[in-house]
């Protein structure tokens, strides 16, 4: 049902944990529909240099963060933002229809964190 | 380890002895058992006769003629709802049945209500998944034709008061249905002493072949048919029988009440030896169903905190263990499990659901293994959760 790179990307997610003094942190979905993704963001000069992930949620919902967080390390804000649930999906050789929704909250997710930042003016929070 | 097979609710290995009962039916005795005027056919029927006996003795139905075969334990649910709504259209419109039924029974119940004007009474549960026979009974209106209640819960095992609603049903001449496919095999079924009317049981559930069941419909008992065609099931269940199939079932039953006894200690003894090891070994976890009285001897169904269900499966399939789960995303729709929920369990808690169910074959070793396995599982989903984030310190 999933293909091998998500099956990858879940045995070995890519970017797990939190960043201590993040300047940009997003959070996702919510725990009664089973998903929730909160990424961590070190954006220095407008250049994403860390991002990290937590999720609550299936295989698809890991995979996707896994993915979504190294389509976007090391890249600048615009180009992060950018960034599209499609785009996720095909960098994963596809989901199963009924889990698309994975690779839509993983660009919120992303976008969320990034929206963080902009309101924060790149300033850290305790 | 080699694959360890924990899913037994689901479905259960076919028994050799049932195969090698279902092979003559594929080679030597392929007749058609409604063509009597030649010899294949009638060694079909006279065969037919016999497997019917065989089931109708392991649920000690009264007559021979009690019990029907169909294709599955679904149809035999579908049919035992609709066929009993249309057949007492006159009489009500009412239906009673719990919100922890089988979705055989759900979905037909819905159909009834959306497209025939039925109305129907989903009865609640208590924490542990329990009807009550008082709560049944209240439930009755002059307008009541069929009251459908589960012998046993499939997610989480609870055991109903199936004999003491009967009673209820029968003092108010209610026609009264259970659902005993997953309970078949694994608890003591006899519909004389429970006093139902219709009871639906599944070929797979026991080690038998998939494909077939059968509905036990007591005489006297008016229903319409759901499948129109031939004469087959005295004119009730159209379509050649199954020979081979039905073969298998019976062999597989017999078995079943055969070493009741026997495989309920054996399953208890696994089941119990998973609960401990999980409760020992894996904090914020708490088990969905009944303790001990009232659970089926193969079930297991716990909840994780902060985690999810489908994550745990895919994670357990990479050590080769394979069970099932009542997430959504398990179950493949956007709510988790109703009968998780039904027993009041929050959404979050019931998206972290495992059911284990073990079978006669279940070997201390593979439960060992299982707990010593799923708890690094649930401990590395947890450390990825950001609802896990503050707990751990």
């Amino acid at each position: 049902m999933y293909s091998e790179k998500v099956m990858d990307h879940f045995a070995n997610p890519r970017n797990v944990g939190e960043i201590e003094n993040a300047n940009a942190v997003g959070e996702v979905g919510n725990a009664k529909c089973g998903d929730i993704m909160k990424i961590y963001m070190d954006i220095e000069d407008n250049i994403i240099k860390d991002v990290k992930f937590k999720t609550f949620g299936c295989g698809a919902a890991i995979a996707t963060s896994s993915m979504a967080t190294e389509m976007v390390k090391g890249k600048t804000v615009d180009e992060a933002l950018a960034l599209t649930n499609k785009a996720v999906m095909e960098a994963l050789d596809g989901l199963p229809t009924e889990k698309i929704h994975c690779s839509v909250l993983a660009e919120e997710a992303i976008r969320s964190a990034i929206e963080d930042y902009k309101k924060r003016g790149g300033v850290v929070n305790e | 380890m080699n694959s360890v097979y924990m899913d037994n609710n689901a479905t259960t290995a076919l028994k050799k002895e049932a195969l090698d009962a279902m092979l003559p039916y594929y080679t030597d005795i392929y007749g058609n058992a409604s063509s009597k005027f030649y010899r294949v056919g009638r060694d079909a029927e006279q065969a037919l006769y016999k497997l019917r006996e065989s089931v109708a003795k392991s649920i000690g139905a009264e007559y021979v003629n009690e019990v029907y075969f169909t294709g599955s334990g679904c149809e035999a649910d579908n049919w035992a709802i609709k066929g009993i709504a249309f057949a007492n259209k006159k009489k009500g419109n009412h239906i009673i049945t719990t919100k922890i039924e089988h979705h055989a029974i759900l979905n037909a119940c819905e159909y009834l209500e959306k497209k025939h004007g039925f109305e129907v009474t989903y009865l609640d549960v208590d924490e542990y998944g329990f009807v009550s026979p008082e709560a049944v009974e209240e439930a009755i209106t002059d307008q009541t034709i069929l009251i459908s209640i589960m012998m046993a819960n499939n997610e989480i095992g609870t055991v109903e008061p199936i004999k003491e609603i009967a009673e209820v049903a029968k003092k108010h001449k209610v026609i009264f249905h259970t659902d005993a496919v997953q309970a078949i095999g694994h608890i003591k079924v006899d519909v004389k002493e429970l006093g139902v009317d219709m009871l639906s049981l599944s070929g797979h559930k026991f080690h038998g072949p998939k494909g077939v069941g059968a509905l036990y419909i007591r005489n006297g008992v008016r229903i319409d048919n759901l499948i129109h065609g031939g004469g087959q099931e005295r004119g009730k269940r159209a379509a050649t029988e199954n020979l081979a199939g039905i073969a298998g079932m019976a062999k597989a039953l017999e078995i079943a009440v055969e070493n009741l006894d026997k495989n309920m200690a054996h399953c208890k003894k696994m089941r119990d030896a998973l609960i401990d090891g999980i409760k020992k070994n894996i904090p914020y976890c708490r088990l969905n169903g009944p303790e001990d009285e009232g659970r089926l001897c193969n079930n297991v169904n716990f909840s994780f905190q902060y985690v999810e269900g489908e994550s745990i499966l895919m994670m357990l399939d990479m050590k080769n263990v394979a069970a099932s789960s009542g997430s959504a995303c398990a179950s493949g729709s956007l709510d988790p499990s109703h009968v998780l929920l039904a027993i009041g369990l929050p959404h979050e808690i019931a998206h972290g659901s495992l059911r284990l169910s073990v079978g006669e074959d279940t070997t201390q070793e593979e439960v060992d293994y299982v707990i010593e396995v799923l708890p690094p599982i649930i401990q590395r989903l947890r450390e990825m959760s950001p609802l896990y984030e503050g707990v751990e310190k």
